[in-house]
């Protein structure tokens, strides 16, 4: 599975790795639901350390979009909450 | 966050969906990539600028912090322990400056890492996308288009989406700092931290240690003349005598009439 960290870049995660990065995402969307910030810090740390320690970075002239993209590490709630509403931090 | 995924992604290819004829959506897909480059790289160098101010700024408040440390120890030499405890006083406020610009100059460094890192991964995907686009025009058949061009576009306006989100984020985190940097310059053009010796209404801790050096020059220079030439002193008492010939009489008619 290919897992893109906004301003980060992109990696390939082994699929086995997934189950329990998922046990770490819904910690970061649990996070965000109950608006703790120092919760989701270090939530969303953790995941993306999982993810970064699982995975192996793709060359950087791949073309290949990601099945999942995370926040970049110094994002905060209110960031991530405008994510997923689809406006606000991306450009379009 | 699977629903960042979706989201993100509609938003990044919505801008590709627009031109009739697939290759002319290569070209101009190309061009937004350009344009991205650009952007990210302008990105790069204001960031540095803005590095540079707070650097240039932190030089002028160590050197004042410097100065009052300076004169701290000044006015202890010359038995002015209030003086010196208002220049301690305010070299402690200036500490708490500096150790604030070393943390924006910390975290504006960071910023321009991640862009100089995402200007690097852009360029990759954008040369990568060149050659698949001259590929893909080359061999242009329109069952086969559709499909090929749909992979090349689906990997680089994701990365379109994610390096115009980091240009966006950068500028915003500068913006903050531009503000705060502004009130520091202002502080500094006030006068308020400038140079002792200069005109101005900001630094009385030098004024009085200077009117205090001052004072006791003129004492010495006094007790220097006294001790050398005593009369040249007394003289003085009687300037009128020399230099007003004409009104000469005058106090020793005084005299002798009292």
């Amino acid at each position: 599975m290919i897992v893109r960290i906004l301003g980060e870049g992109q990696l390939e995660v082994p699929d086995d790795q997934i189950e329990s990065l998922n046990e770490l995402d819904g910690a970061v969307e649990s996070a965000v639901e109950s608006g703790d910030e120092a919760v989701f810090s270090a939530s969303l740390t953790a995941l993306l350390d999982g993810v970064r320690r699982s995975g192996s970075a793709l060359p950087e002239d791949t073309l290949h979009d990601s099945d999942l993209i995370l926040p970049p590490s110094d994002a905060t709630i209110a960031e991530v909450r405008e994510l997923l509403q689809g406006d606000g931090l991306i450009p379009g | 966050m699977k629903r960042i995924s979706t989201i993100f992604r509609a938003k990044a290819n919505s801008a590709l969906d627009k031109a009739e004829d697939p290759r002319e959506t290569l070209d101009y897909s190309y061009q937004r990539q350009l344009e991205m480059l650009t952007k990210v790289r302008r990105g790069v160098a204001d960031v540095a600028t803005s590095r540079k101010r707070i650097e240039l700024q932190r030089n002028q408040l160590q050197t004042q912090s410097d100065k009052l440390a300076g004169q701290a120890q000044k006015s202890i030499d010359m038995g002015r322990e209030d003086l010196a405890r208002e220049a301690l006083t305010r070299k402690s406020a200036l500490t708490g400056q500096i150790s604030d610009l070393d943390a924006q100059h910390a975290q504006l460094q960071g910023e321009e890492e991640k862009l100089t890192l995402a200007s690097q991964r852009l360029q990759a995907k954008v040369e990568s996308f060149r050659t698949r686009k001259e590929t893909i025009k080359a061999t242009y058949t329109a069952a086969e288009a559709q499909t090929r061009i749909g992979e090349a576009f689906s990997g680089i306006s994701e990365e379109m989406g994610d390096v115009g989100m980091a240009v966006q984020r950068a500028e915003d985190k500068t913006q903050a700092m531009q503000a705060r940097a502004g009130a520091i310059d202002e502080l500094i053009a006030s006068g308020a931290l400038d140079d002792a010796s200069s005109i101005n209404r900001g630094d009385d801790i030098s004024r009085e240690l200077e009117a205090m050096s001052t004072q006791s020059d003129v004492e010495s220079e006094l007790a220097a003349l006294k001790g050398t030439s005593p009369q040249a002193i007394e003289a003085t008492d009687t300037p009128a005598a020399t230099a007003e010939p004409t009104t000469e009489e005058e106090p020793v008619e005084k005299g002798q009439q009292s």
